[in-house]
């Protein structure tokens, strides 16, 4: 049942898997600095056994483009990324005819033959046949992808810029790994790569394109995790500093904010601490450096009125807040 | 394993996952690849290949502790060895004496500690944190307070609250708090908000441990297939807003800033990219010239699509309250796509609230204002739809233009007051369009003290609003 993916698909088979299991992904993960969860290094171990892409969602900052950075490294790939935006058509996502120089080899043509004789006609259809080969095609991210004969993880940045319909240009893509190209026919990848896809959830993606892929969606992190994060990621920080960080912003993330703070913002928070030479954090550092952490006025001044008021206010807000 | 799987498929499609078959032989490859003994990195498999959407985690989770409660056991660590690293203060000795001279009792259920004991044990396990020691004090207390009565059909709520009740759980949190208070100085408001954050959580710990081994017991009891049935949980979008628990409530509140935020997106698009306008008749005979007269190339005007200017009536009185506020709060989230909204809420009295989001710029604050800022009473507190348009047509009747669409949210239960449709009837000449959002199901309409029959000829729709998928649809209809 395991060799069921290539055969199926038609593709060359003896491609050994990346992974040996779920763990080695973890380990190989953290080594290049990205701390992953169970749910992490199983999509990450499931997608290479069994040539599906990967859809990730969840809130910004969290570190889904990071994941695919993390594995191209991790697998020593080169990562190609595909940034979608509203408008984004096959010219740009696919492949392109490079008509510029299609006109040049018509003009040379005409100028090497020296003129327009008889055989003109006879000649069109070679002409035609050379100006639609692969000399005048221009390849965009996606046939990249597909074509590279090195190792490759393919990364598709917020898929849910593009239309609806555009969507349906990946589908070909994502499920079989193929492109079909009238002039030239179908071209299928020679070796699979690793898809990414990412979405910030600003609208429901189809249903045709998440029933071909897995499904990730990367929450803000647990204690432990964002600790260890903090640690890997900023130098020179202490342990007592990385817990108090990660506990203040999750009381913050506990919250009804309008933008809760992100890894990201967490990361930079720990960072200017560091830099401002901080070892402990008490009520008045919190208060003045806030705002790296949120980004609203009205979310920081709520902030700091549930976390940094004297204890008998606090306590009187409780059983509101609670509710 | 795979008929489990099929079963359990099953089961989350009757809970409303859309699970396709695709999805379901994605899932029997990846059980194929992952080590099944292991809990997480299966349910990590199923996850992933099964669930595609973050809403429908919650009905996966509860789903797959059902249907898998019972197979791991063994898997489980043994508390003792959690015991011994971890650090241990206080009076928590009690415990760790009681449990080192009980440990061999411990599954055999033979040698039940007595409730002092396991309250010794309860604060160590929350001192410590330790999930070993949580699931020992779960499995005792579960054992001492639920009282599971085998073969009763119930989905296990009952046996939490009894099991919650006796073990006292705010008790035990200022007690906790008290202990870590630090010795000789006050505490500042950051410390102690952490540390009951901190204990807080712990003990959302403890009750999910507990809600688990209920679980487990139930399973055991009555097999996986029939209690799955008796906990299925809708998903966010089909809580029905006017019966939802304050949890639910909590779950909708959550729900509602992506959904707003993706409503705005999905408008802005749609106008951006919206019809063609009518057909310009001049400009195409015009155009038709160069043709020859003959009209091939027909133009169109440029849209303009006017933006409604939007008048909301919330009804905030008890039962519906909570649909006003997530009403009103995705109107106001999407407020760009009107060119203006007005917004008055009522009980017997009515009052302006526009300026309460005016003030602030984040809707789910100025909807929690309304509650204590807003003057709806009139007489006696109880819903009063006649009284309320009464006076709304005569203080802002005239605001009300060919260009307002007016909203009016209220299940239009008028405790046997007059109904005074003739005031709406006025206003539906006046308005654009009149809609009424009913949270109630259409088969209580009408039904009792609900007078919306007499309403609704006045309006241009009566719609059903019990959901937010209802919800979402209306506005998005609206705009």
């Amino acid at each position: 049942m395991s060799q069921v993916s290539a055969a199926d698909l038609g593709l060359p088979e003896g491609e050994a898997p990346r992974f040996a299991s779920a763990q080695e992904v973890a380990e190989g993960l953290q080594r290049t600095g990205y701390l992953p969860n169970t749910a992490i290094a199983s999509v990450v171990y499931l997608a290479d056994r069994l040539s599906k892409p990967v859809l990730v969602e969840g809130p910004a900052g969290t570190g889904k483009t990071q994941l695919a950075k993390s594995v191209a490294e991790l697998t020593g790939s080169r990562l190609i990324r595909l940034q979608c935006y509203e408008g984004l058509d096959e010219s740009k996502a696919l492949y392109e005819w490079n008509y510029r120089k299609q006109l040049l080899r018509i003009q040379a043509g005409e100028i090497l033959d020296g003129s327009r004789d008889s055989e003109a006609t006879a000649t069109w259809e070679e002409l035609e046949e050379n100006i639609f080969s692969e000399e005048f095609l221009l390849t965009r991210p996606l046939l990249e992808a597909i074509r590279s004969s090195d190792p490759v993880v393919l990364l598709i940045d917020e898929v849910d810029r593009v239309e609806l319909e555009t969507e349906a240009l990946l589908l070909e893509v994502l499920s079989d790994y193929q492109v079909s190209i009238p002039e030239l026919g179908t071209v299928r990848a020679t070796r699979l790569p690793l898809v990414f896809l990412t979405s910030n959830n600003t609208r429901e993606l189809s249903e045709a394109l998440k029933r071909r892929c897995l499904y990730l969606y990367i929450d803000y992190p647990d204690l432990e995790r964002e600790q260890a994060i903090v640690r890997t990621r900023v130098p020179g920080i202490t342990g007592e500093l990385a817990e108090q960080v990660a506990r203040i912003v999750r009381s913050v993330r506990g919250l009804d904010l309008r933008k809760l703070p992100s890894v990201s913002e967490t990361l930079d928070w720990a960072r200017t601490l560091v830099v401002l030479g901080v070892s402990s954090i008490d009520a008045t550092v919190a208060g003045e450096t806030l705002h790296i952490l949120l980004k609203y006025q009205s979310d920081i001044d709520k902030a700091a009125k549930e976390l940094l008021t004297t204890a008998n206010e606090a306590f009187a807000k409780q059983p509101l807040q609670k509710h | 394993m795979l008929e489990l799987l099929s079963g359990f498929v099953e089961e989350l499609r009757s809970a409303g996952l859309p699970v396709s078959t695709t999805e379901h032989i994605d899932a029997a490859r990846a059980i194929h690849h992952v080590p099944i003994e292991n809990r997480e990195e299966l349910k990590a498999a199923l996850g992933i290949t099964l669930v595609k959407s973050a809403w429908h985690w919650p009905t996966f989770e509860t789903a797959f502790d059902v249907y898998f409660a019972n197979r791991f056991n063994s898997a489980e660590p043994k508390e003792t060895e959690h015991l011994d690293g971890a650090a241990i203060e206080g009076d928590g000795a009690t415990g760790k004496t009681w449990l080192r001279s009980h440990t061999s009792a411990i599954d055999g259920g033979l040698d039940v500690p007595s409730s002092e004991e396991l309250a010794a044990l309860l604060y160590e396990a929350l001192v410590s944190g330790d999930v070993g020691l949580m699931r020992t004090v779960a499995r005792h207390a579960v054992t001492r307070y639920a009282g599971v009565e085998p073969g009763r059909p119930v989905g296990g709520t009952y046996y939490l609250y009894r099991t919650l009740r006796k073990l006292d759980l705010d008790a035990v949190l200022e007690r906790l708090m008290l202990t870590a208070r630090p010795s000789g100085r006050p505490w500042t408001a950051l410390e102690e908000r952490l540390a009951r954050d901190e204990y807080q959580f712990r003990i959302d710990e403890l009750r999910k441990v507990i809600e688990a081994e209920i679980r487990r017991r139930l399973v055991l009891d009555r097999g996986a297939r029939a209690l799955a049935k008796s906990i299925r949980k809708p998903s966010p979008e089909d809580i029905e807003v006017m019966h939802a628990t304050r949890e639910e409530l909590a779950m909708l509140h959550r729900a509602l800033r992506p959904l707003s935020r993706k409503l705005a997106a999905k408008l802005v698009r749609r106008r951006r990219h919206g019809h063609r306008g009518h057909l310009d008749f001049r400009a195409t005979i015009r155009r038709s010239l160069s043709t020859g007269g003959a009209p091939i190339d027909p133009r169109f005007r440029h849209p303009r699509p006017s933006k409604p200017e939007i008048v909301v009536l919330a009804d905030i009185s008890g039962s519906v309250a909570s649909f006003a506020r997530f009403t009103l709060h995705l109107v106001y989230a999407i407020s760009s796509q009107f060119t203006r909204v007005r917004s008055f809420a009522f009980v017997d009295g009515i009052d302006e609230v526009t300026r309460l989001f005016e003030e602030c710029d984040d809707p789910a604050e100025s909807v929690a204002r309304i509650s204590t800022e807003a003057d709806v009473s009139w007489i006696d507190g109880h819903s009063d739809y006649g009284h309320m348009l009464v006076v709304f047509s005569e203080r802002w009747r005239r605001s009300i233009t060919s260009r307002t669409s007016l909203l009016i949210l209220g299940d239009a239960r008028n405790n046997y007051h007059a109904t005074h449709a003739e005031v709406l009837a006025d206003l539906k000449r006046r308005a654009r369009h009149v809609y009424w959002l009913n949270p109630e199901p259409r088969e209580y309409w009408d039904s009792g003290d609900s007078a919306i029959s007499a309403y609704a000829p006045y309006c241009d729709a009566v719609v059903e609003c019990r959901n937010l998928r209802q919800l979402e649809q209306f506005v998005s209809e609206l705009a």
